[in-house]
């Protein structure tokens, strides 16, 4: 069986007529993680025994002519800040070294009850706090379409464990970017749910405004059907929204047609490469091809952003991490004999140079002051950064944009400068500011054979619309430097 | 970019210390460098005249009845199930079963 043309199509119709078994399917990833994943680094852990007593019900199932849930027999990965009841949960730290949490997060269990085979946790930058996935405390991931270069970050496994077909889809977090830039870097699929849409429940936080949990996958309807499954309100996650869950999937048979397209001209200004440029004109020139309407729009404090998310996402990320201080999960340094020597202890041995970085300046911002000038401030213009988008979307159905300024870069290019490193959110951190959905589908690639990924954005709670103008986008004439799946 | 008092390595000691978090010699004036250059970046801010702007928090709130009547409804006060103690405390580096236990917590 080809890995690589694998979507969950193919792959629920070879488990539905016995052409594969689920447990073959899950051994044949095993086998490709095996051969390939000492070279990516994408996953952190295997959870076998789980994954072939799933595929092994699913199996039973299938025997047994029973109907088949979404996802049966479908072999998924999960992003290591996500928790699965009895498997390692290290957020890429060493401070969460040995932890396995006692519970599944909510969006895990809706996996597993949906019939997916759960494969093992994915590599990640420490917190998800980085764009490169350099800042795992276990190594870097690299980039299965040019091993010398990141794979973005910081749901970096989960990009490249689709782009290396170890997984037909995975789950990943955003917080700045931290799905779409690595779907872009590495050519997969990566959906950014609205702030709400999608249960938290398990999800070991970074900034709670902002945290999101979504998909990876080879195409749009394969994304689609994963946050399909996950979406909805949960009781155990007083942000999640109870709006209702669309038909993601069917809506992807609606036309285009006459859809109101948004091109944010902040976002094709300086500093944007121009082969990305050219890719992202032929998105949108299919777009006006399938009958949409395509208007310019401005969104006037988009070069605020990402000043606004450093100060709001480590202020966040300062208090968050409080709860790391070797009580009760983890790690702690034996040397202190003392609590609070203990709690610093611990805490200089545990956590990375970025995560120290970010609690230092989040704990600077509030600190007595200093509150006014940097938290308030940032609050302030996040609401109007949130209004900017509002205003277009009086005007228009979606946005279209780049995701990242620069294809993926070289491995320790960007690791000495963090403003550099932090540039490279540019266009993806506004939205995360703002709550509203956005995903990125490939539309390209580079001379080089780099991917390059487009950005479409959507309203509050319309992932349909975005969904599917995503798709006219994976299906359009243009992009033909990619073998079609 | 705009003008922004200098963070002083003295500062990144007291804040250091109220994180709880311990640097070495070498982290420290790292630390300061990349705090400043940050620091720099984000006196853009200052630029924007946000007089009469409300903060926002989360987007709940500006979205008035959308999120915040019906996304953040709390749950019922009811008694659950919760997760299981012996499965909780197991996570500890240290514990007598029912509480964690620390290194001596009055140090004078």
């Amino acid at each position: 069986m080809e890995l690589e043309s694998l979507t969950m199509d193919a792959a629920r119709a070879a488990i539905a007529s016995g052409e594969v078994t689920a447990t073959a399917l899950a051994e044949l990833h095993y086998g490709r993680i095996a051969a390939d994943d000492g070279k990516i680094n994408s996953f952190l852990a295997l959870s076998r025994e789980r994954a072939m007593t799933q595929a092994a019900k699913i199996d039973g199932m299938v025997a047994k002519g029973e109907s088949l849930p979404p996802l049966a027999g479908i072999p998924v990965g999960i992003k290591d800040v996500l928790t699965m009841k009895g498997s390692p949960a290290t957020a890429g730290s060493l401070i969460l070294k040995g932890y396995r949490p006692p519970y599944d997060a909510t969006v895990v269990a809706k996996l597993e009850a949906a019939g997916a085979v759960l494969l093992g946790k994915l590599n990640c930058d420490e917190f998800a706090m980085g764009s490169s996935n350099e800042n795992s405390a276990y190594g870097p991931v690299r980039n299965p379409r040019a091993l010398d270069r990141v794979p973005g970050g910081s749901s970096g496994g989960s990009a490249a464990a689709v782009a290396a077909n170890f997984a037909v889809a995975t789950l990943g977090t955003d917080t700045g970017g931290s799905i779409r830039q690595p779907a872009a870097f590495c050519g997969v699929v990566g959906v950014l749910p609205t702030y709400g849409r999608v249960s938290r429940y398990g999800l070991i936080a970074f900034a709670s405004s902002l945290d999101r949990v979504g998909p990876f996958a080879k195409n749009v309807k394969d994304a689609a059907t994963v946050l399909q499954v996950i979406a909805g309100k949960d009781v155990m996650d007083a942000t999640s929204s109870d709006q209702p869950v669309e038909d993601y999937v069917g809506g992807l048979s609606r036309p285009v047609e006459g859809l109101r397209i948004g091109v944010p001209e902040e976002y094709f200004g300086e500093g944007l490469d121009p082969e990305i440029r050219t890719a992202i004109d032929g998105a949108i020139a299919d777009l006006k091809t399938a009958g949409c309407v395509v208007k310019p729009v401005s969104l006037p404090h988009t070069k605020y952003a990402i000043p606004t998310y450093y100060v709001i996402a480590t202020a966040e990320a300062s208090s968050n991490l409080s709860r790391f201080d070797g009580v009760r999960f983890g790690l702690r340094s034996e040397e202190a004999k003392t609590l609070s020597a203990m709690f610093k202890k611990t805490r200089d041995a545990g956590f990375g140079a970025e995560v120290k970085r970010r609690i230092l300046l989040g704990t600077y911002a509030l600190s007595a002051g200093y509150y006014d000038a940097y938290y308030r401030k940032a609050q302030q213009v996040r609401t109007l950064l949130t209004r900017d988008f509002l205003t277009a979307f009086d005007e228009v159905d979606v946005l279209v944009a780049p995701v990242t300024p620069t294809p993926a870069f070289k491995l320790g290019e960007k690791t000495d400068d963090p403003v550099q490193m932090y540039l490279a959110d540019i266009y993806s951190v506004a939205a995360s500011l703002a709550g509203i959905c956005g995903v990125s589908v490939p539309c390209g690639e580079t001379k080089d054979g780099l991917p390059i990924g487009v950005q479409v954005m959507g309203r509050h709670f319309d992932e349909a619309t975005m969904l599917r103008v995503a798709q006219a986008v994976e299906t359009g004439p243009s992009f033909c430097g990619r073998k079609r799946l | 970019m705009s003008e922004h008092a200098a963070v002083t390595m003295e500062e990144v000691r007291r804040v250091a210390e109220l994180a709880n978090l311990e640097l070495t010699a070498e982290e420290e004036p790292r630390m300061q460098r990349d705090l400043n250059a940050i620091l720099g970046h984000i006196a853009q801010l200052n630029e924007l005249d946000t007089a009469g702007v409300p903060p926002m928090a989360q987007v709940g709130e500006i979205l008035g009845g959308l999120v915040e009547d019906r996304g953040e409804a709390l749950r019922q006060d009811a008694v659950r199930p919760s997760l299981d103690r012996a499965a909780v405390m197991a996570c500890a580096p240290e514990t007598d079963g029912r509480f964690f236990k620390v290194p001596k917590v009055i140090e004078r």
